[in-house]
C-alpha cells in the first residue's frame, strides 16, 4: 500500500506544532541559536499548564532582551541584571501569579550577581531561567563571567587567563547552597532528549511556584555559534566537549 | 516495514537554515534546500520523506518553531 | 474625625503610605530616613491593609522591585537618602522610560560622595533634571512641614498615576527628622483588581487575557524614528505638567521690594528672615516652590516684574538658583545664598546676605 504525503499531512495527524503561546514574530536570534528552543519549551509549559493569563515574564538585557516579542504573555523588560528584583516586586504583590526571569550569563552572573543571590536567598516564589553560553552575544562576543579558561572572546583575544580575568563562575553551584532555593538544576537543549529533559525541568519549576516552594533555578547550558565563530552543529559539539566538563548537567537540588 | 509513517511541513519563509533539524533526524529525512527563501536562507526540507517516522526530533530541536510534524500508524 | 498626632516626618511618610492605600514599599536603610521602613515594619500593614513591605539588599534592588511592582498597576513606593538615590537613578530612568507611576521619597543629606548625614538640599539637580540618562523628568514635590510629608504621599501617587510617571518627594534631613503636629489622612482602601483594571487596564501587567494583546513594560525601542516619536510624547507630557501642575506659595509678597526663593526647610527659615528684615524696614517676601518640577517659572517671572532683586536660599552651593535665573531672564539681579555640607543657614545670616548681595550690591 503506498501512502501519499497528503494522507499524512492532515490536521488530525499533527503530533508536534508551534504552541500558540509563541507569537508569530520571527525571532531575531542568529540561525541555530538555542534561545529559540528555550523560549519554545517555556511557551509549551505555559500552554500545557494553562497559565498564560497568570504568567508574567521578566526579560533581561542581552540577546534575549526582546523575549517579550516571542512569548504571548505579559512582560516587563528589566535593566541589566535587575530582573530578579523586578520579579520580586511582581511576585510579592501577586503571589497567585507565575513569575519568571529569563537571563543570560552576563545579566545574571555578572552585573546582576547581587540581585539573583538575594532573590534566591529570600526564596522568592519565582522561576529563574539562566542561559549560560559563556559569552556576551548581544554586544559582540566579549568575555562573560562563565567564559572558560583559554576561551577566545573579543575581550580575551588571547584566551581567558585566570590571572588577568579570574575564573569561570559556576554560579548555579553557589545558588544551590542558598536555603531559599527549592530546585536547582543544569540542563541543555542540543538534542531531542535534552530538550525533553529541559522542558520537564522547567515544568517542575513552574509547578514549584504553584506549590509556593520558593525559588526554582534552571540553568540551560547553551551555545553562541556567532560569538564562538562556529556553525550551529559545530557549536553544539563544542558545548558538549568544552562546556559540559566545567558545567556538568543534572539536578543540584530538588526538595 | 516501519510501524509509523510521518511527514513534516516546514514554514520555509521563517526557517533560518541552521541545520539543527537535519542533524537531529534519526532517519536522515531532512536536508537543507539548494534554493533559498526570501531571507536568503537554505531552508530545511524533506529529501527522503518515505523514511520519516514522525518522531518529532526535528521539531523539538528547531529554535524557530517552524516545523509541524504529522504521524500516522500504518499497521 | 481627623486624627492629629505629634510625629516625625519620616514616620509620617510611612503612616501616610498605609493610609493612602499603598500596595507595596521596597527600601534599604540609610540615614536620615531609616524611620520610614522601621515604622512600616513596626506597623505591620500587611496584616491591616495587605500592604507589602520588604527590605531589599540594595537601593538598586529596591527601585527595581518598585519597577516590577509598578508595572502591574499597583501603588508602590520606596524611600532613601542622597547616596541611595544616586544608586536608584538607573531604575528611575527605566521607570520614566516605561511610563510607570511610583513614589520615591528622598530625605536629602549632604554630599558629594558619602558626604554627611546632616540635612542638605544638594539633590535638587538629580531630582528635577532627570538624574539618570535620557530626556525625562520626575514630578518633584518639596514638603516644608511634617504635614506636607503626610499630604504629598497621596498627592505624589495621584500625580504619578495621572501622568504615568515617577513622582518624588524631595525632603531633607530637617523635615524627615523633626517632629510636628500632623493631621493624618483618613484611610483609603487599596485598589481592588477591578479598580486597577479600570485605572490602568490598558497597560498594567495583570496577566494576558484571551481578549487583549499582551502588555509589555519596556523602555526599549530599537527603531530610532519610533524612539523619537516616543520622546516627543514624553515631552508633550512634561509640557502638560508644566501647564497644569505647578504649585507654589507666596508669603508676604504683596508689598515686597525683594524676594526670597526657597523651598523645604529653607523656606521655613526664610519666614523668620522675612520677619527680621521687615523689623529693619526691608520689605521682603518669599516665593516657595512646592513643585520643583514642574518649576514655578511663570510665577517667579511675574514677581520679578514687581521686586528689585531676588535671593535664593538653599542648603546647597546653588542649584535651584539656576532655574530662578532662567525664569527671571536677566530682568533683575538674582543671587544665591547657601550653606552646605549639612550646615543649616540662620535667619540672621540670610538677612545679612540679602543686604550685602542684593540691596547693597
Amino acid at each position: 500500500m503506498s501512502i501519499e504525503l497528503e494522507d499524512i499531512i492532515k490536521p488530525e495527524n499533527i503530533v508536534y506544532k508551534k504552541t500558540p503561546v509563541l507569537t508569530d514574530n520571527v525571532m531575531h536570534y542568529c540561525p541555530g541559536c538555542l534561545h529559540g528552543v528555550v523560549h519554545k519549551i517555556i511557551a509549551e509549559v505555559i500552554e500545557e499548564m494553562g497559565i498564560q493569563d497568570k504568567t508574567i515574564g521578566v526579560s533581561p538585557v542581552g540577546c534575549s532582551v526582546l523575549a517579550y516579542n516571542y512569548l504571548d504573555i505579559d512582560w516587563a523588560e528589566a535593566a541589566h541584571g535587575r530582573a530578579p528584583a523586578l520579579a520580586t516586586g511582581i511576585s510579592r504583590l501577586h503571589p497567585e501569579k507565575y513569575v519568571f526571569t529569563y537571563q543570560g550569563d552576563g545579566d545574571l552572573a555578572s552585573i546582576g550577581c547581587g540581585e539573583i543571590m538575594h532573590a534566591c536567598n529570600r526564596g522568592e516564589n519565582i522561576v529563574v531561567i539562566f542561559i549560560n553560553n559563556a559569552i556576551y552575544g548581544m554586544t559582540g562576543g566579549q568575555m562573560a563571567p562563565t567564559t572558560l579558561l583559554g576561551q577566545v572572546t573579543a575581550t580575551t583575544p588571547y584566551g581567558r587567563d585566570a590571572k588577568l580575568n579570574g575564573f569561570p563562575l559556576r554560579i548555579t553551584e553557589l545558588i544551590a547552597q542558598l536555603d531559599g532555593t527549592c530546585y536547582v538544576t543544569r540542563q541543555t537543549v542540543h538534542t531531542p532528549a535534552a530538550v525533553r529533559k529541559a522542558k520537564a525541568a522547567i515544568r517542575k519549576a513552574f509547578e514549584n511556584t504553584k506549590k509556593d516552594k520558593g525559588t526554582s533555578f534552571v540553568e540551560i547550558v547553551s551555545t553562541c555559534n556567532s560569538g564562538w565563530k562556529l556553525d550551529p552543529i559545530q557549536a553544539n559539539k563544542w558545548m558538549v566537549e568544552n562546556m559540559f566538563p566545567k558545567y556538568p548537567l543534572g539536578d543540584m537540588k530538588d526538595i | 516495514m516501519a510501524k509509523f509513517r510521518g511527514a513534516i511541513v516546514v514554514d520555509k519563509e521563517k526557517c533560518k537554515g541552521c541545520g539543527l533539524c537535519v542533524a537531529a533526524c534519526p532517519a536522515k529525512v531532512l536536508d537543507l534546500a539548494k534554493e533559498v527563501n526570501g531571507k536568503g536562507y537554505h531552508y530545511s526540507q524533506m529529501v527522503n520523506p518515505e523514511a520519516c517516522i514522525g518522531c518529532a526530533s526535528c521539531g523539538l530541536v528547531c529554535p524557530d518553531a517552524v516545523i509541524t510534524v504529522y504521524k500516522i500508524n500504518v499497521q | 474625625m481627623a486624627e492629629v498626632k505629634l510625629m516625625k516626618g519620616n514616620e509620617v511618610i510611612a503612616e501616610a503610605a498605609i493610609r493612602c492605600g499603598c500596595d507595596g514599599y521596597f527600601g534599604y536603610p540609610i540615614t536620615p530616613q531609616s524611620e520610614v521602613m522601621e515604622t512600616l515594619m513596626l506597623r505591620k500593614p500587611w496584616e491591616e491593609t495587605g500592604m507589602v513591605v520588604l527590605q531589599a539588599e540594595s537601593e538598586l534592588a529596591s527601585i527595581n522591585m518598585v519597577y516590577g511592582a509598578a508595572a502591574t498597576g499597583k501603588k508602590v513606593m520606596t524611600s532613601s537618602s542622597s547616596p541611595g538615590i544616586s544608586l536608584m537613578q538607573e531604575g528611575l530612568t527605566y521607570l520614566a522610560g516605561a511610563e510607570l507611576p511610583c513614589l520615591v521619597v528622598d530625605v536629602v543629606r549632604g554630599g558629594p560622595g558619602l558626604g554627611t548625614i546632616q540635612p542638605a538640599q544638594s539633590d535638587y539637580f538629580q531630582a528635577v533634571k532627570g538624574g539618570g540618562h535620557g530626556d525625562y523628568h520626575l514630578i518633584v514635590l518639596a514638603p516644608a512641614s511634617v504635614q506636607e510629608m503626610n499630604d504629598f504621599v497621596d498627592l505624589g501617587f495621584e500625580l504619578a498615576f495621572k501622568y504615568r510617571n515617577p513622582a518624588m518627594i524631595l525632603a531633607d534631613g530637617v523635615i524627615g527628622q523633626m517632629m510636628e503636629k500632623v493631621q493624618l489622612s483618613d484611610y483609603k482602601p487599596r485598589w481592588t483588581d477591578e479598580e486597577i483594571e479600570k485605572i490602568s487596564g490598558d497597560w498594567a501587567l495583570t496577566g494576558k487575557k484571551a481578549n487583549r494583546q499582551r502588555h509589555i513594560a519596556t523602555s526599549l525601542e530599537l527603531d530610532s524614528y519610533k524612539q523619537e516619536v516616543f520622546n516627543q510624547k514624553l515631552q508633550a507630557k512634561y509640557r502638560e505638567m508644566e501647564e497644569k501642575e505647578v504649585r507654589c506659595e507666596e508669603i508676604a509678597c504683596e508689598d515686597a521690594d525683594y524676594l526670597f526663593v526657597a523651598y523645604g526647610s529653607c523656606s521655613r527659615i526664610c519666614q523668620k528672615a522675612v520677619q527680621l528684615a521687615r523689623e529693619k524696614g526691608i520689605k521682603v517676601g518669599i516665593l516657595r516652590p512646592i513643585t520643583l518640577y514642574p518649576f514655578p517659572t511663570k510665577e517667579i517671572a511675574n514677581l520679578a516684574k514687581k521686586v528689585k532683586g531676588i535671593l535664593t536660599v538653599e542648603m546647597s552651593a546653588g542649584q535651584m538658583v539656576e532655574d530662578v535665573r532662567l525664569a527671571v531672564n536677566g530682568l533683575i539681579p538674582v543671587e544665591h545664598y547657601g550653606r552646605f555640607g549639612g550646615v543649616i543657614p540662620t535667619p540672621d545670616e540670610i538677612v545679612e546676605a540679602l543686604e550685602k548681595q542684593i540691596i547693597g550690591a
